[in-house]
């Protein structure tokens, strides 16, 4: 166990910053006004580290770190904005905005036009799409827009709701989240506690509701799709 | 799907009975035994299985879907898996997969013929590289492969693989090819169990850590880190119990020098995990081995019961209080699984998602606690050492690079095949003196594998050593050493590993995800003479951002062997370029 009492001084961005043992950088960057961009990474979630915008350049380390996972050492020296750091971030951020729709993730957006991300670079290649998911009373399913964050997952699962519904299909590029053999909602352990589309980052999960809105339907219509055994369309499943 | 509900669940129950108290770790053995059974893993199944092992049903599903080789619906009777990764698509394994196809009734790989007998698939890297091109048929290895075979092929008849080796002196490999692979007594004969004896009956457990770092032997699965600190570090962690794990998943491409020592020597591999044990105060070893080599498998199966039998596993070994036992796992289809932490998973029964380092598996390891884990050849190397000490062993290699290697050699040389050699031979004397020869002017080599770099011709008198090859850009890696001569377009060769990446990637972490997918389409249209303006840049970008960014080493490695291309033949990604054939 780190010892609480004593304080680790590092520095961040030519910032001599002082922190408890077990601070991440990114807590440390954030206490001290330094703002480091992220994505997957959710407060009150297990950092999956996965999207790795939020890296940063670590003197001596071979490559670059996750600051969202990273724990401050002493007298580390961490450069948050290097031009290492901002090519990765830019690449990563051009390459999702390639592969996902990204129109209704409004902090994507801002990231995209914060890095001067050319959204055109990696256009033309395959792009991640699926049909709608709508399969149930509560909400839809557009992974289409889902960047695999993992936060539906992980608060599925043992970090909030222990349900266990929402795992992952395929690998590599084709990854996408699934349910058990592609089961519409209804048919799995689901108990639509709707965390999953609290923590949501894009429109990739959304209120039936608010989809409905959109789509122009008044609310008796939303009322009549809401309604079970109405209108419901199966899963993708193989059934 | 109607045929679930024909599925009758009591032929599961003996498999469910066995695996039960195991728990999610026994995921994949389950996996696999239900699926001998039923021939796919029908969703009554599955279910049955995640009540046993009480695992979530999504859970099961994401790991039907992460291993290539679980089935969701019916296949054919025989798989019949044809390698076209690139030492077998050099040697026609391309135009032996398209005739398959067309034999087995126009079908397109990853397709079941009409009449239900076969399903053709396009398998990676099958470790038969020097024989190439080579397929699986179900169990069942065949190599030296042409069109004309497929016949016969899909029929489950063909050339069996032989034991190519060579190279002075053969030492970890000198057993290989002349016992019978499991004749305990004879390989007792000849000298297995020595360096096990040694150490239990003369030296203390810090004597035994001590030898080996003193011996300089390093990792040989590519990351080369010392073995003997990784086992102190181990030793001294806090924790119990500690675990022992074999890293048996070889699937770099052009490597096959695991498949052939665990085929023709398995006690060594036993021998050098035991003393292990021993060394790290650990009574538990694992090796996973990957799904791709099921004879292998059979060996090593065989030979764990040959040794528990004459008390070399098990308890009180050799009547000391030290026990072991050794438990084999295998893989089912998945390169990043021989990413250490992915390969913990695996075991544990999950999506082999390599984990974030750290915690390093010396302290949070296989079940999060203090690990070893070692690549086949390196556990291998451990009972000579003993025997013979470490100034032994010393007498080859470099000051950095001690020891003997095995070389796996592929492509266009005379013979190809497995070459033990000492550290510090050059490339070409490598090739000329053991393996026949170039053939044909070479051109380059792609050392390391798939995520290895290119060495040009002017650099093959380079000694193979860590410190030569450093500042070359490249590494021994795997000891992979794939040889193309200038009938090869090598736009055609970045394509296959291009491929290759993307069908592996795990999809964890975003530059890898996206990025071996956006590395495959732009070394397609390159391979195609499609080159666009940027692509250099477009390749350059996403090599950096793998590499800087991504979170275990294949996605680090990813995009390696594109950029030494880059650096060595620009004109090869350029638009309207006109390759190198």
């Amino acid at each position: 166990m780190p010892d609480e009492t004593q304080t680790i001084t590092l520095t961040i961005d030519g910032q001599e910053i002082h922190v408890p043992p077990g601070t991440t950088i990114l807590e440390a960057a954030e206490q001290n006004g330094i703002t480091i961009p992220h994505v997957c990474y959710h407060e009150a979630l297990t950092p999956p580290a996965v999207c790795r915008v939020c890296v940063v350049e670590v003197e001596g380390a071979r490559v670059l770190q996750a600051a969202c996972v990273a724990e401050c050492a002493p007298d580390m020296v961490v450069h948050t904005h290097s031009e290492r750091v901002e090519t990765s971030r830019r690449t990563i951020l051009e390459m999702l905005s390639s592969a996902v729709t990204l129109d209704e993730a409004p902090e994507l957006q801002q990231l995209l036009e914060e890095y001067q991300a050319d959204t055109s670079r990696f256009s033309g290649g395959k792009r991640r799409e699926f049909e709608l998911l709508d399969d149930n009373p509560f909400y839809v399913r557009d992974y289409s827009q889902c960047i695999m964050c993992w936060r539906c997952v992980e608060i599925c699962a043992d970090d909030g709701q222990y349900a266990f519904a929402l795992n992952f299909g395929g690998r590599g590029f084709q990854s996408h989240i699934a349910t058990f053999r592609d089961y519409p909602l209804p048919d799995t352990t689901c108990v639509f506690c709707g965390q999953c589309v609290n923590v949501c980052p894009t429109g990739a999960l959304k209120p039936k509701i608010e989809w409905g809105l959109e789509q122009g339907l008044g609310p008796e219509e939303i009322r009549q799709l809401t309604r079970r055994g109405k209108k419901r369309k199966k899963g993708n499943g193989r059934e | 799907m109607d045929a679930n509900s024909e599925v009758d669940l009591s032929q599961l129950d003996p498999v469910l009975d066995r695996y039960r108290d195991g728990g999610r770790t026994s995921l994949l053995p389950a996996l696999h035994e239900a699926q001998r059974i039923y021939g796919y893993l029908p969703d009554p199944v599955l279910t049955a299985i995640g009540q046993a092992l009480r695992v979530p049903l999504a859970d099961i599903h994401g790991v039907v879907e992460f291993y290539t080789m679980f089935y969701d619906r019916l296949t054919g009777e025989r798989i019949v898996r044809i390698c076209t990764d690139p030492a077998c698509a050099l040697a026609g394994g391309e135009q032996v997969l398209e005739a398959a196809c067309r034999h087995a009734g126009n079908i397109r790989p990853g397709e079941t013929s009409p009449d239900g007998a076969v399903t053709v698939e396009r398998a990676t890297c099958i470790g038969l590289c020097d024989q190439a091109p080579a397929a699986l048929v179900n169990e069942q290895a065949f190599a030296g492969l042409t069109p004309d075979d497929v016949e016969a092929l899909l029929a489950g008849q063909g050339n069996a693989p032989e034991v190519r080796i060579t190279g002075e002196p053969r030492v970890l490999s000198r057993r290989v090819g002349k016992i019978s692979p499991t004749d305990l007594e004879a390989h007792r004969t000849g000298g297995a169990f020595e360096g096990l004896k040694h150490a239990l009956t003369g030296m203390t457990p810090e004597e035994v850590i001590e030898e080996v770092k003193r011996s300089g032997l390093v990792g040989r699965g590519g990351a080369a880190f010392p073995t003997g600190l990784k086992w102190q570090f181990t030793r001294g962690a806090e924790g119990q119990p500690k675990y022992v794990v074999c890293n048996a998943d070889e699937s770099e491409p052009g490597t096959f020098k695991d498949r052939v020592l665990m085929e023709g020597d398995p006690f060594r591999v036993l021998e050098g995990m035991t003393i292990c044990g021993y060394a790290i105060g650990s009574s538990k070893g694992y090796l996973f081995i990957r799904g791709e080599y099921p004879h292998a498998a059979a060996v090593l199966e065989e030979a764990v019961a040959a040794a528990r039998q004459a008390n070399l596993l098990g308890e009180n070994i050799l009547g000391t209080d030290f026990s072991f036992e050794i438990e084999i796992r295998r893989g089912a289809g998945a390169y990043i699984c021989g990413e250490e932490t992915a390969l913990f998973e695996a075991i544990e029964g999950k999506r082999g998602y390599p984990r974030l380092k750290p915690p390093f598996p010396t302290t949070h390891g296989l079940f999060n606690r203090p690990t070893v884990i070692n690549n086949v050849e390196t556990l291998a190397s451990v009972p000579d050492i003993l025997t013979n000490g470490a100034e032994w062993f010393q007498q080859w290699g470099t000051e950095h690079s001690t020891g003997l290697k095995l070389f796996c050699v592929s492509g266009h040389v005379g013979q190809p095949s497995l070459v033990e050699a000492p550290f510090g031979i050059t490339l070409r004397e490598l090739i000329e003196r053991y393996c026949g020869g170039f053939d044909g002017t070479p051109q380059a080599v792609l050392m390391g594998g798939a995520a290895g770099a290119f060495l040009t011709p002017d650099q093959f008198d380079t000694p193979l050593t860590f410190e030569d090859l450093r500042p070359l850009g490249a590494s021994i890696g795997s000891g992979a050493i794939m040889v193309f001569n200038e009938s090869v377009d090598l736009r055609e060769v970045l394509r296959t590993l291009g491929h290759f990446f993307a069908h592996e990637s795990c999809g964890k972490c975003y530059p890898c995800q996206l990025g071996t997918q956006r590395q495959m389409e732009i070394l397609d249209r390159v391979a195609e003479g499609q080159a666009q303006a940027g692509d250099i840049e477009r390749l350059t970008l996403i090599g950096q951002t793998m590499t800087d960014a991504s979170i275990c080493g294949l996605g680090q490695t990813a995009g390696m062997a594109v950029m030494s291309a880059l650096r060595l033949w620009p004109d090869l990604f350029a638009p309207n370029g006109k390759g190198s054939a």
